[in-house]
């Protein structure tokens, strides 16, 4: 008896849910999109307008990047877009 | 005769209908295969195409178009007799409702879920898509003119149902924020603002000053209201412009803020309505006091009958419900008996327990003909009544009339509200795709769109003059409400017969409704826009026969269409799958 009646408050809310599904997988899904969008342009040649943001990252980061380089046995920055000493 | 045997007869017929009649039409007609592979799956993204549970499917379904239609359509009909009314309800469930609803789904579900509009597009031609796009402008202008109307009623009858609706607003906005933004479940939040809502209708049903009773406030019924007017028509012209403000803001928020959580405490209200009046016919055990069949005094019946009941006994808007969102998801073909035909049925036994309410309410015969002297009449009473008779009903749960009338109005109130938001924006997207269609960009702008829905709306129930004034005349739209939903399901059901005609299936079943409806649509509008509205008629009004006019000129275009098209069929291309 009680078995049936979790079953039947589980029905009623998945009835209740489904049209608010859609909406939450609909936004879900544009909000991936917009990230993929970010993720590949510019592998397809698009301007990435995160990427220009990325720099206020910099400051952040060369100490740590520095320490890496150093690490891993390279005396130098291995990447020419990123200049620590 | 006894309330409780006839809805027995009813819930026999239905069953019987469902068991047998939409058994032959799902093996012998639709011959749905359980092996077809659905939209649902061919297409499945997560989103719109999405494999679903046939119960819980049927649910959504149910609560989608279930709402204050079926109940008004009947409390009206029963003017003449109870007889008629029942039987239309339940023939026109059996033979018309469950089959579109059942077939639209299927048609859909055969053409990769795609809705009526596309179809008719598809299986007719573009003038077929224009012409679905006006009679659902049509429909949703009838729609959002009679059901401000309705509630602007019910606020001024019964004035304790304001406070609980309005306070349905915020808490509504709450469910929203608890449900979207917090991720919590929504059945908790839902229930607890449904309890506020009748503990403050307990409150308000007891406490005179929590009643919003603008009549009182203008001096009683004869007072003097705004603008040289009188208090009722002041009121009526108060709360229809308030309403308007608020469909404007609803119809334009995102869905989740206001309109799916109201839909979610709907959906509460619905079975506690129907439990309601279904337990309370259990206990109380009515007799019916109204006739079993009266020629009335001023129109006829036949064909009038059949447009006053749209809801109940078959609808147009059901297609737009089942060819949207219920093909997508349907798991498999063969379910889709169980998600159409049994949703049409959930309808029909509200249209049923709707009449039963009304013609058990009255103490004798004398007095139900006393207030439903005339079809106008009719048409005016026959929501209040239904109100007063559920109440009576709720009696039988030991409910005290005043709280059951509070609670019963704000069922309907709700209903009403929750349609008048959903087809103000419907109205907006009609709106704008024909701007985008007529390269006329301002239409598409959303607020531009919002407003157009919204002042013609408000003029069109402001317009007809009632016997209470201005502003107290939207029922005399209900005719031409019920005129355009018939038109919707005609088109429907012509796809339906061209899809099966095309696939050399016997089309009979579906094409005996269309021309019944083609048949009782044209009769009516003639009768009405001619006999009763135009400069010569008995009661002329330039408003409805311009609509009359309209409707009409489209019921003929839609019955040429639909001769022309399958006359012609053999010439058309090979079956589709």
């Amino acid at each position: 008896m009680i078995k049936q009646a979790k079953q039947l408050i589980r029905w009623y809310e998945e009835v209740l849910s489904m049209p608010h599904r859609t909406e939450i997988a609909r936004e879900l899904r544009g909000e991936d999109d917009l990230f993929f969008l970010l993720l590949y342009s510019e592998l397809l040649g698009v301007p990435n307008p995160a990427y220009y943001f990325t720099l206020e990252l910099y400051p952040y980061i060369i100490e740590d990047f520095h320490d890496w380089h150093l690490r891993m046995g390279m005396d130098k920055s291995p990447l020419s877009g990123i200049r620590c000493c | 005769m006894n309330g409780m045997f006839i809805a027995f007869i009813g819930m026999v017929v239905f069953a019987l209908g469902y068991r047998y009649y939409s058994k032959f039409v799902a093996e012998k007609i639709f011959r749905l295969d359980p092996n077809y592979v659905t939209p649902a799956h061919r297409f499945k993204d997560g989103v719109d195409f999405v494999p679903t549970s046939k119960y819980v499917l049927w649910g959504h379904h149910f609560t989608s178009v279930a709402g204050a239609a079926p109940i008004v359509g009947p409390a009206i009909a029963v003017y003449w007799g109870w007889l008629p009314a029942f039987l239309w309800v339940i023939l026109g469930t059996v033979f018309a409702a469950g089959v579109h609803d059942f077939g639209t789904l299927v048609l859909s579900v055969r053409n990769k879920g795609q809705s009526v509009g596309t179809l008719a597009n598809k299986l007719i031609g573009q003038r077929a898509k224009i012409l679905f796009l006006c009679i659902i402008l049509i429909l949703v202008l009838m729609v959002n003119a009679v059901f401000a109307w309705v509630i602007a009623n019910l606020f001024i009858s019964f004035p304790a149902s304001v406070l609980p609706v309005f306070i349905q607003i915020p808490l509504a906005i709450w469910i929203g924020h608890a449900v979207y933004k917090r991720k919590k479940r929504m059945l908790g939040p839902s229930l607890i603002a449904l309890v506020l809502m009748y503990v403050v209708a307990i409150f308000a049903s007891k406490i005179d000053f929590l009643q919003i009773d603008l009549v009182q406030y203008m001096g009683g019924e004869n007072g003097a209201g705004l603008f040289g007017l009188g208090a009722v028509s002041s009121a009526f012209f108060i709360w229809i412009i308030i309403l308007m403000i608020y469909v404007y803001i609803a119809s334009t928020l995102p869905v989740w803020k206001l309109l799916q959580p109201r839909d979610f405490i709907n959906s509460h209200q619905l079975i506690v309505g129907l439990a309601i009046l279904y337990l309370g016919l259990l206990f109380t055990n009515p007799t019916i006091t109204a006739p079993l069949t009266n020629t009335g005094t001023d129109v006829s019946w036949f064909p009038l009958l059949f447009i006053t009941i749209a809801c109940g006994a078959i609808s147009g808007f059901h297609g737009l419900v089942s060819s949207g969102t219920s093909s997508k998801q349907l798991n498999k073909e063969t379910d889709a008996r169980f998600v159409g035909y049994l949703g049409a049925v959930g309808e029909g036994s509200l249209a049923l327990i709707a009449i039963l309410a009304v013609v058990t309410f009255f103490p004798s015969a004398d007095e139900f003909l006393a207030t439903y002297h005339s079809y106008t009449a009719a048409n005016g009473a026959g929501l209040n009544v239904f109100v007063e008779g559920a109440s009576k009903l709720a009696t039988g749960l030991m409910i005290p009339v005043p709280i059951a009338t509070t609670i019963v109005s704000i069922i309907v109130v709700s209903f009403a509200a929750t349609t008048l938001d959903t087809s103000v924006r419907l109205m907006r997207y009609i709106i704008a795709e024909l701007g985008i269609t007529y390269n006329f960009s301002t239409l598409s702008k959303k607020h531009v769109a919002t407003s157009i829905a919204v002042v013609a709306s408000a003029a069109l129930v402001l317009l007809p003059e009632g016997p209470k004034g201005f502003g107290s005349g939207g029922y005399l739209l209900w005719p031409l409400f019920g005129t355009s939903n018939q038109l919707l399901a005609g088109i429907s059901l012509l796809l339906i017969a061209i899809w099966l005609k095309r696939l050399g299936r016997n089309y009979a079943i579906v094409l005996i409704p269309m021309v019944f409806l083609m048949f009782m649509t044209l009769y009516a509008m003639f009768q009405q826009v001619f006999f009763e509205w135009s400069w010569f008629g008995s009661s002329s009004n330039s408003l409805l026969f311009i609509f009359g006019a309209i409707i009409f000129v489209f019921a003929i275009w839609i019955t040429l269409t639909a001769f022309s098209v399958l006359s012609n069929e053999h010439r058309s291309g090979s079956p589709r799958e």
